[in-house]
């Protein structure tokens, strides 16, 4: 067992962790943040996907200790932004399970490309599995939140910690 | 939930690195290296890994260089495969690569994995090696030893060979072969993402086309005797081909739920159609 001091959300909190337990896992149990999903936790699916000083990684593939000293986003990091109103208005998801992870890789895609292409989209949310097959939505609304910023919409907040 | 535990620790120097593992392997740890640690955390969860340390290497400098120097073009191995697929330097520099790493994984996996545990890893297909293969890279080592540089194709033999306690810190290309006409083809089941059935590296010598293939060995591979029967531009492509194929040990080749080993070698043939196509013009 080793503390590690976590930045979570712009928290900084010392947890105490195994070597071999990953991010999820701490999150999650230690901290209470239930907002990244265990899926397939074989870093296939990304419902788990967080940002690790600001790129998306999947925290069940990640061990915590490695996540020592970097700013964690979850998506509980992550409220009342443009993205999760399109999202909404798109009805892009039906079970929800996966949402928080395209949130999550979505947000870390805007706030890295103004304007992502078709193909730029698909290449970082080919990351996330939506067993509903919610993809044609999910892509309009990350689309939609690009044109709500430069429309001047209220609402993105700025990247946390 | 991986069910033993270990030790984490961070190294930032090689010495420090090796240190740990010198220590930890004499207390009976089992110590391993690691970058991305995927690969600890997907094998040991189903008990095809276990280890009582891992030593992270990412935090090490020189495991971190991405550059032009001196004529070649130096990897570290802690590097992640989307830092060398964005790299506006590798795009320039050593495109194959750049198109291999971007192949592998998908893009949130590849914030992850870097060169060195892509090279080093235990899954079949490793394909960020076929670039080096076929450009005769070099990869400086560090271990109890010391530090040494050896040729690719001296010290890769289906894996990486190294020594106990020893680790990949860089590769270094030469920077004409990095730049040489390349092409490179991946062909998965379905999708963009996941492991191939076949993929191939390669690039035009002078008038020679070099290759190297994942997905039909449990192990990258740079055939010389695929190569020197592709490379029979007296016969017709579909003869070259044939011979090309003709060279794979068929008793070897993959046969999995992946793919089957027919359907491996038919789609073997379809990528070397298109490299020779591709890079024969």
């Amino acid at each position: 067992m080793q503390p590690v001091t976590l930045t979570v959300n712009g928290w900084v909190r010392t947890v105490v962790v195994r070597g071999s337990e990953t991010l999820l896992d701490v999150l999650r149990e230690q901290m209470g943040l239930t907002g990244a999903k265990p899926g397939c936790e074989n870093g296939d699916c990304g419902a788990c996907t967080v940002l690790v000083d600001g790129v998306p990684q999947k925290a069940c593939l990640l061990l915590a200790a490695m996540a020592a000293d970097c700013r964690v986003t979850t998506v509980e990091g992550l409220p009342r932004t443009q993205l999760q109103a399109a999202f909404i208005r798109c009805n892009a998801f039906q079970c929800g399970y996966c949402t928080p992870g395209f949130l999550v890789n979505a947000h870390a895609l805007l706030a890295c490309v103004a304007h992502p292409s078709e193909r730029q989209t698909q290449e970082w949310l080919e990351s996330n599995i939506c067993r509903c097959t919610s993809y044609e939505e999910i892509c309009e609304a990350v689309r939609t939140a690009a044109d709500a910023r430069d429309n001047g919409v209220a609402g993105e907040d700025e990247m946390p910690g | 939930m991986i069910p033993f535990d270990f030790e984490y620790l961070p190294a930032h120097t090689t010495a420090e690195a090796v240190a740990y593992y010198v220590s930890r392997a004499k207390a009976g740890q089992s110590p391993l290296y690691c970058g991305g640690a995927t690969e600890v955390v997907t094998l040991g969860r189903i008990g095809q890994l276990e280890t009582g340390a891992v030593i992270d290497i990412r935090h090490i400098p020189s495991a971190q260089v991405l550059t032009q120097r001196h004529d070649q073009v130096v990897a570290g191995a802690g590097v992640t495969l989307t830092q060398i697929a964005d790299s506006v330097l590798i795009a320039e520099t050593f495109p194959l690569l750049a198109a291999s790493a971007r192949e592998i994984a998908d893009r949130t996996a590849r914030n992850q994995i870097t060169l060195g545990g892509n090279i080093c890893g235990q899954i079949f297909y490793r394909e960020a090696v076929l670039p080096l293969l076929v450009c005769e890279s070099a990869v400086r080592l560090a271990g109890p030893n010391g530090l040494r540089e050896l040729p690719m194709d001296r010290v890769f033999d289906q894996t990486l060979r190294l020594q106990p306690g020893e680790f990949l810190v860089q590769t270094a290309t030469d920077t004409v072969l990095a730049g040489a006409p390349w092409v490179y083809v991946k062909r998965r089941k379905m999708g963009s993402v996941g492991y191939p059935v076949v993929s191939a590296a390669a690039i035009r010598v002078d008038r020679d086309i070099r290759v190297a293939v994942s997905g039909v060995y449990p192990f990258p591979v740079r055939a010389l005797d695929l190569e020197q029967a592709l490379n029979r531009r007296e016969l017709p492509l579909s003869r070259r081909i044939e011979a090309a194929v003709s060279t794979i040990r068929a008793d070897l080749v993959l046969d999995d739920v992946e793919a089957a080993r027919g359907y491996r070698l038919f789609v073997l043939r379809d990528v070397l159609r298109e490299i020779v196509e591709s890079l024969d013009a």
